[in-house]
């Protein structure tokens, strides 16, 4: 197969018409969508409204909810565990507050607890990966926060309550909105570093479904820098943290409360168990699903377990029948289909168009709507490209970036799509780049309180695994801000309960053992194991073969 | 060929195995047979837990690269690190005294550099590592945090180093105090946090959280757009 530039020559045809109508394109905007017209393109192409993929849930405290199959799946699932065989009398780690996931939750929560009293050896995060391996370190495009005269907590929370079809938990809007602005301060505190202007104010950029100029950045490096300062803040303060030891289930006392968890060391197979008055769900999210089958932007451990473990000790989960599709996700070349395409390259001027090199779509619509309208080019009119390995995609006009801001914009604004790129031999200066929808993050998840309180006492949760702040959709920059917020007041909260309840007597997995009469009532297949800890990527010809003796 | 898929041998850890072209390295291993526990993060370039080290069959050149943002080649001789042992200072970053070089101090070993560039050569980000580190040697916050801004704390440059400098960590300390001490004041933001104290949209806020939906829709519609016109450059 001859490339021309990265290019096949099908698809440069293509391109030579995306670079045609370019001139027109850049005097023009495309209208944005009435609320009727959002509805319709959401209702016939956005994966989360087709009914066939998703069921009620038989079991557990939401019993007779609606989620994607995947995520059912993991909660109508055996533990990975027998109790009877976990002896809970012996403990390994005696603490205050447990912490369980290492991304950008779970590490705020830990410099807030410290911020808050608890000395730094009585804190204990556990993580699946190494400290930092998170979704938190992969975001790209920024934060929101109303820090500007133009703008207010107010308007913000008016586009959080839009993009999210109003159906947001209304006080952790107000907390997200609210705190933004000091969470802004406090990594300026750190020593984040934002992109600024001389005079101290940022550059601030739009996302989609946002009414004001409200993302703050760091290159296309914002999550990498915001999370690096983080995680080196809470190494100078000591904090100690158990990699490759996920938590597989929480442990409860007898009076309901949650009192630690069990952990799995993943290299040497043994397992831990953690004593601690109050316990941080921060586990993320659940990409790796590959819900629907759609490629991931996610991280490797992006597998629900929190959802999972939360669930079977009685936490009620919400707004977990909705979905979030990137629109921009790589549709070539083959080696990065699925990553992320941030939209900080639509926010600074960059237009999707078709095969025909025309616009079909407001760039900027909420996230839920603008990769319905990809999805409705694509399979809806036929207006895609295809690539040789038989992906569809459309363009993203990226060199109108140069020539909106001036040549080197790309490189100074978005070095980690241009290096990525010219990995895989295209330059994204010069040429487009192809893009189809990726799944890219869990909308709903854990419910909580402004306070980051679950249902079940003694379990806080912070980050992609709680939900109720986005309602049905997240937009844009709204997930840095989320795990700033809610990681910093579960921190805070937790240390206060902690300073009002003793240790925990009595460590038992009864709510496992009732969870499995549940799952057997209902007559769940034997087989299906959770929570999954990894996905399995091996190729199907060794999988076929496999011998099971370690 | 194996079906309509050409084929190539890569050696993993020196075994050959038989993987489909145009897989990165990661996903050629995992094709493979291998399931990572260590050696895999992100997945997309921004964690550098797959940082690796090989030779081409028949090259002297000993490479490095990241698993995930690399193509896998025929004749590979791979391997992974699944970790970097490598010293970091602690410190507190309020009591830091930025006008000295305090980089020199908490790392007196980057003295040592002999500037041989192996670092700079070992970067798959391409960062000018040496450079960063000539110019922490000059205690000069600004340069060290400019080019050594998209660095993704793999460890490679560390691994390679004659002179046993943990570049990353020296850079990870500078621009901590490039952000702190040096960086443009945000003013305006202590007044934002200020009016939110004193509780200047509380009302505001109050009143949407009190609205139905179909109240919150008629607002949501009605609110204004800020949009830059085409072809105007907003910032700076």
């Amino acid at each position: 197969m001859k490339l021309i530039n990265g290019y096949t020559e099908e698809m440069r045809e293509s391109i030579e018409k995306v670079e045609k109508t370019r001139a027109e394109r850049m005097k023009k905007s495309f209208e944005a969508m009435s609320m009727e017209e959002r509805e319709e393109v959401l209702k016939k192409y956005h994966p989360d409204y087709k009914p066939d993929k998703k069921r009620a849930v038989k079991v557990g405290p939401n019993k007779g909810d609606i989620a994607p199959h995947e995520v059912v799946d993991l909660l109508e699932a055996y533990p990975l565990i027998d109790p009877k065989d976990i002896d809970l009398k012996h403990i390994d780690y005696d603490v205050d507050i447990l912490i369980v996931g290492g991304g950008g939750a779970g590490t705020v929560a830990a410099l807030w607890a410290n911020n808050s009293g608890i000395p730094a050896e009585n804190i204990l995060m556990a993580t699946k990966l190494r400290h930092g391996d998170a979704n938190s370190m992969m975001a790209q495009g920024g934060i929101q926060a109303a820090d500007r005269e133009e703008d207010s907590p107010a308007i913000h929370y008016l586009d959080v309550v839009g993009g999210g079809h109003f159906a947001n938990k209304p006080e952790l809007v107000e907390a997200l909105v609210k705190d933004a602005p000091f969470i802004l301060k406090w990594h300026e505190e750190l020593g984040v570093q934002y992109d600024k202007n001389p005079d101290g104010t940022y550059v601030e950029r739009s996302g989609g479904g946002t009414s004001r100029f409200r993302l703050h950045s760091a290159k296309d490096y914002t999550g990498m820098e915001i999370m690096r300062v983080i995680r080196d803040e809470f190494r100078n303060r000591k904090i100690p943290v158990l990699e490759f030891s996920p938590a597989i289930e929480l442990l409860m006392d007898d009076s309901g409360t949650v009192a630690g968890a069990l952990l799995l060391n993943m290299e040497t197979e043994q397992y831990y168990v953690v004593r601690a008055k109050a316990t941080i769900m921060a586990t993320g999210g659940f990409g790796r699903l590959h819900i629907q089958g759609f490629p991931t932007t996610n991280h490797y451990g992006a597998t629900a377990d929190g959802l999972v473990m939360s669930y079977r000790a009685g936490a009620r989960l919400r707004d977990l029948d909705t979905v979030q599709y990137h629109p921009t996700g790589a549709a070539y070349p083959e080696q990065i289909v699925g990553l992320l395409i941030t939209e900080k390259v639509r926010g600074m001027g960059a237009q999707p168009v078709n095969k025909n090199g025309e616009l079909f779509v407001f760039p900027l619509e909420p996230r839920d709507v603008e990769a319905a309208s990809f999805i409705r080019e694509c399979y809806g009119r036929n207006n895609c490209v295809e690539t040789p390995t038989g992906m569809k995609g459309i363009w993203l006009d990226s060199p109108m970036i140069e020539e909106i801001e001036g040549e080197g914009a790309i490189q100074k604004n978005l070095d980690a799509m241009y290096r990525m790129y010219k990995r895989f031999g295209i330059d994204m200066t010069k040429d487009p780049i192809l893009v189809f929808p990726t799944l890219h993050y869990q909308n709903g998840g854990v419910e909580i309180d402004a306070n980051a309180r679950t249902s079940v006492s003694g379990l806080f949760a912070a980050g992609e695994v709680e939900g109720g702040v986005h309602g049905k959709n997240r937009l844009m920059g709204n997930s840095l801000l989320d795990y700033n917020v809610f990681g910093r007041r579960a921190g805070i909260n937790a240390a206060k309960w902690v300073k009002k309840h003793g240790k925990p007597k009595n460590l038992n997995l009864k709510h496992v053992e009732n969870y499995i009469k549940e799952l057997k009532r209902a007559k769940i297949p034997k087989k299906r194991k959770s929570p999954m800890l990894l996905p399995d990527y091996r190729g199907e010809k060794v999988l076929a073969r496999v011998v099971d003796i370690f | 060929m194996e079906g309509n898929k050409k084929m190539i041998t890569i050696y993993i850890m020196g075994k050959a195995y038989k993987v489909p072209f145009g897989l990165t390295i990661m996903k050629a291993v995992e094709y493979a047979g291998y399931r990572f526990i260590r050696g895999a993060g992100c997945r997309a370039g921004f964690c550098g837990a797959c940082a690796t080290v090989y030779r081409k069959k028949g090259d002297y050149k000993f490479r490095t690269a990241l698993a995930c943002q690399t193509t896998a080649e025929d004749g590979m001789y791979l391997a992974q690190l699944p970790f970097v042992p490598a010293n970091r200072e602690e410190y507190n970053i309020e009591n830091i005294d930025p006008d000295k070089n305090v980089l020199s101090e908490y790392y007196p070993e980057i003295n040592r550099c002999v500037s041989c560039n192996t670092c700079t050569k070992s970067c798959p980000q391409e960062l000018d590592v040496m450079d960063f580190i000539q110019a922490a040697i000059r205690g000069d916050y600004k340069k060290v945090s400019s080019l050594s801004f998209d660095c993704i704390q793999c460890g490679l440059c560390t691994a390679r180093c004659p002179a046993e400098i943990t570049h990353y960590h020296v850079a990870q300390l500078a621009r901590r105090i490039y952000g702190k001490y040096y960086s443009p004041i945000p003013k305006h933001l202590e007044k934002r946090v200020g009016e939110i104290k004193k509780g200047k949209f509380d009302k505001e806020i109050e009143r949407l959280k009190k609205m139905s939906v179909d109240e919150l829709k008629k607002a949501y519609v009605k609110r204004k757009i800020e949009r830059i016109p085409r072809g105007e450059v907003r910032e700076e």
